[in-house]
């Protein structure tokens, strides 16, 4: 049930304000106001904000530097070892130094491991309540009388007859698939401590490398929990295909539903030990050799794959934020390492300057967040890219780049496909994801279980270096290191909900200037300097409903399918500071814009 | 409902309840880290607690935002919200995660909220709700090292001015069931720690369970009353002076930043999963995370504690002969007894009549 208030509109009187405030089935604090006009049952606003204020930019200053890694994978909760994997990246940029190969393939490990454990308890035990019996019943009754009538095409290979069987195993606390998938969450995070001490916050990865242990036992213990996750990978990217052709058949025009232009930004993962030296000169070709290609893709075309071009475009707008310009205050960067300028508007060249003053929703400032973008030097344009919620675009830049190829996960061009070797259940088996004809709710859902069946490749591959090398004596995990006095450093990663970027400038040993951009101020930006909404608000706008309730009983099921979709996750968004104790003084409950900005 | 329950003098025994509602509230200075912590939890799973599997247990109806299966907003806030009326019609846990900020600074304005006022459609502030759902909780519990002393949002310099849970209600803070704050400390919460520590109120609240025994900071004691290194399985190096140079040692760390001997936690001896993982038992440093000092007392946290150069150099006096010691008599434990050869003679010292 949502907050419903009227609004009396001469041009209309159905009208509604509605809000659901806070989200659930999220990490972090989001709301959600819309107004939706249900005569002609569509969204025609909507404003995404967020409530809470933390600061971490701000106290990392006169830091030691060593200490970033363990401080920022604080900043979330579900992915901070994405945070301090990035950090050490930077980190390891900043000092000039590289972690030894061993080093490398344990902390890719880790993080494989992850992307399996987070996008499938999002996927299951979170998103999936939106598609499940209980939740179809109450808000689309018909679809669910069709679901149980309709056959599943894959039900060889999962096991569940048809749709309507496959939805109530989704039901929560209760249904086959939500405790399995709970189980498969906890064996992956087995394998996640394994590699990384702990989760979520690690506890064994530093900067120059890991302190883990790497005996054969480490790998075998892994291993094993690995393949035992197969079976349950081969049948979840059916079953999800089952029910999300369903959606498209059952409910012509729901490929609609949550679209946007397709701009999506990929920052690339897992680094290949044999090419990354993490020099900035050399960053086009350790790049280049991500498991998980980078990528901007706007339109369908791969406008770079070159992580030096992705970093110079990075743009950090005002927007409608509560922020002073930071034009006349220091540039810490003029250049990067290969001479070329750097923007003022780069996270480089970040000072934040928080100004708290009253909201103006009438052509003023409204929100905290500033609006990351991406800058297309072809056109000029800032580009409001989304993630996609993380998989999309992963998989989409790394099938368009037709870079990687390491058997058991291997681009085409127009696809990725994903062997995966015989299974206690299942045969061996490949699974293919086509470039998609939108970027959109189903799609972003789509993708992510795909990319769980990638990352077990991935997993499968670097496991087997792994063990290589310790076969061989080659246990060195770690490369010692000396803070310099005066250092820049960036690093780039794949949170598992998208992009993420750390930037570093190290003064007198200690931290001048470190700005995180995750995934979620990307997605959940306000509208920037340009007037561009950020994709959040962009793909609910317009948005038609296809829930079967009126007004009176209305749940917003398809808008909060598709705000889920980008995997929201908000203490990324929202590690703002507010300065010098003063918070803004807000005065009614619809707090446009979310966090973005550190 | 909930009033009758509160009027129970506290610890009693053998005389519960059967329903309970866990109000948590995550929406302090917080990652959500120990939400999804809690969700590796195996002793017992959180899903057999709320399924009633638990015998003894009383039934369990949660209401976290991460796990809610309903869309939000007012569906989820429903419960909360009847709380602060006094109309839940069960005994109430309230689960706070995350520090609380100081809301005396900042005038008219606030840090965090959690929902709206649903009559002004102001943002109602999380301090708000503790104020209004604290004093009739059966029992409070502050779920990870920010909510229960600050944490890395309360690090010098913050601009919050968050606090831990009993430094905003007073350490002297009694639930309306009797009982203090329940502080499970842990950056993140060790899964199982927590649903060990719910599992115990449960049992009190259903009467199966004295009073939980907590120590000075409020924690479990059966779970802090030990350091890390007193569980650590490398502290026998510690004890050799056998000390880890860099981090590609899987000898003990005190000389590269790890605070275990100083730490009360039992991460060393519990993993962080059914045993697996960990932190100096697996290579991680100690930083402190369980504790009131932490972070800042724990800070670079990649350097030796001052601390482990006085005890290093002292241990450093009689440590490697001791190490010398035990490595000639390895040597010998490593030989096998003369006797066991295939030479033609028994040299075993066979006697059947042997006496003493």
């Amino acid at each position: 049930m949502a907050t419903t208030r009227e609004r009396i509109k001469p041009e209309s009187r159905n009208v509604v304000d509605m809000s659901w405030d806070p989200v659930t089935r999220i990490v972090g604090n989001l709301g959600i106001y819309t107004k939706i006009d249900f005569d002609n049952r569509e969204v025609i606003d909507c404003k995404s904000t967020s409530s809470i204020f933390r600061g971490y930019s701000v106290f990392m200053k006169g830091k030691d530097p060593r200490d970033a890694g363990f401080i920022t994978s604080r900043i979330c909760g579900i992915c901070g070892d994405n945070h301090t994997v990035c950090s050490i990246y930077a980190q390891n940029m900043a000092y000039g130094i590289r972690t030894p190969p061993l080093g490398e393939w344990i902390m890719n490990l880790g993080e494989a491991a992850e992307y399996m454990f987070d996008h499938t308890i999002f996927q299951d035990n979170l998103i999936f309540v939106d598609f499940c019996e209980q939740m179809v019943k109450d808000t689309n009754p018909g679809l669910l009388d069709k679901a149980n009538k309709t056959d599943a095409p894959r039900a060889e290979i999962h096991g569940y007859k048809t749709i309507g069987d496959i939805m109530r195993a989704f039901n929560p606390f209760e249904g086959e698939i939500y405790k399995e998938a709970l189980h498969f969450s906890r064996v992956t995070r087995e394998m996640f401590c394994l590699m990384e001490g702990r989760h979520v916050h690690p506890s064994t990865m530093y900067p120059g490398g890991v302190g883990t242990v790497a005996t054969p036992q480490l790998f075998t213990d892994y291993l094993v929990r690995l393949l035992r996750c197969l079976d349950f990978v081969k049948r979840s990217v059916p079953l999800n295909d089952d029910v999300f052709d369903f959606f498209y058949e059952q409910l012509p025009g729901y490929e609609k539903v949550g679209l946007r232009r397709t701009l999506l930004g990929c920052w690339g993962a897992f680094n290949n030990p044999d090419h990354v030296d993490y020099k900035y000169e050399n960053m086009n070709h350790w790049g280049n050799e991500m498991f998980v290609t980078p990528g901007v893709v706007v339109d369908g075309e791969l406008v770079t794959h070159d992580l030096v071009d992705i970093n110079l475009g990075i743009r950090i707008l005002l927007g409608s934020s509560y922020y002073e310009d930071w034009v006349n205050e220091e540039t810490f960067v003029e250049k990067d390492p290969l001479g070329n300028p750097i923007d003022k508007r780069h996270p480089w060249n970040q000072t934040t300057l928080p100004k708290p003053q009253k909201r103006d929703l009438e052509g003023g400032n409204y929100s905290w967040v500033m609006s990351p973008r991406w800058y297309d030097t072809r056109t000029g344009d800032h580009l409001a890219l989304d993630t996609g919620g993380g998989p999309l675009a992963r998989l989409w830049a790394t099938a368009l780049a037709n870079k990687v190829d390491i058997g058991y996960v291997k681009a085409t061009g127009s696809s990725v496909q994903i062997n995966l070797p015989r299974s206690a259940q299942l045969p061996e088996m490949q699974l293919e994801w086509k470039i998609p004809q939108w970027s959109n709710t189903i799609e972003r859902d789509r993708a992510r279980i795909y990319f769980v069946a990638y990352a077990a490749g991935c997993a499968l591959h670097f496991v087997e270096q792994a063990l290589n090398l310790v076969r061989q004596g080659q246990t060195k995990v770690f490369q010692d290191f000396e803070v310099p006095d005066e250092a820049i450093g960036c690093g780039f990663h794949e949170a598992v909900r998208g992009v993420l970027s750390h930037h570093l400038v190290i003064r007198n040993k200690k931290i001048a200037n470190y700005h995180p951009y995750p995934p979620t101020p990307w997605n959940g930006s306000p509208t920037d300097s340009y007037g561009t909404p950020g994709p959040y608000e962009d793909s609910v706008m317009g948005l038609q409903l296809f829930e079967e309730n009126d007004r009176e009983s209305f749940r917003g099921i398809d808008i909060m399918r598709t705000v889920r979709s980008f995997d929201p996750c908000l203490p990324c968004g929202v590690h703002m500071y507010l300065g010098k104790g003063k918070t803004l003084k807000r005065v009614h409950s619809p707090m446009l814009g979310m966090g973005g900005s550190t | 409902m909930a009033t009758s329950f509160a009027e129970q003098p506290s610890g009693q025994t053998g005389s519960g309840v059967d329903e309970v509602h866990i109000l948590w509230i995550s929406e302090g200075m917080s990652c959500d880290g120990d939400t999804v912590s809690i969700t590796a939890g195996t002793l017992p799973a959180i899903e057999e607690v709320v399924l009633g599997l638990v015998p003894g247990l009383p039934k369990v109806h949660l209401h976290n935002k991460v796990l809610d299966p309903s869309l939000g907003g007012e569906e989820f806030l429903t419960p909360f919200r009847a709380a602060v009326r006094g109309e839940l019609d069960a005994p109430y846990v309230l689960v706070i995660e995350g520090s609380i900020p100081n809301e005396k600074i900042n005038g008219e304005g606030y840090w965090t909220s959690f929902g709206n006022d649903d009559v002004t459609g102001e943002p109602l502030t999380l301090n708000w709700w503790i104020d209004h759902l604290a004093p009739g909780a059966w029992g409070v519990v502050a779920v990870g090292t920010c909510a229960a002393y600050g944490g890395i949002h309360a690090m010098a310099g913050n601009p919050t001015g968050c606090m831990g849970l009993a430094d905003y209600l007073g350490w002297d803070f009694r639930s309306a069931g009797g009982l203090p704050i329940v502080n499970i400390p842990g950056c993140p919460v060790q899964p199982d720690n927590f649903m060990e520590t719910l599992t115990w109120l449960l049992y009190q609240a259903a009467g199966l369970a004295p009073v939980i025994p907590l120590d000075e900071q409020l924690r479990p004691q059966w779970l802090f009353g030990k350091t890390v290194h007193e569980g650590c399985d490398r502290a026998g190096y510690y004890e050799q002076a056998d000390f880890a140079k860099d981090y590609n040692s899987p000898k003990c760390l005190v000389k590269i930043g790890c605070w275990g001997p100083v730490v009360n936690c039992n991460v060393t001896k519990r993993g962080w999963m059914d045993g697996i993982g960990g932190c100096p038992n697996v290579g991680g440093i100690c930083i402190g995370c369980t504790m009131p000092g932490f972070p800042d007392k724990f800070m670079p946290f990649m350097d030796e504690p001052p601390g482990a150069t006085a005890s290093g150099s002292m241990i450093a006096m009689y440590g490697p002969l001791i190490r010398k010691l035990r490595s000639i008599t390895n040597k010998t434990m490593n030989k096998e007894p003369k006797w066991r050869h295939n030479r033609d003679a028994l040299t075993t010292g066979y006697d059947p009549r042997w006496r003493a």
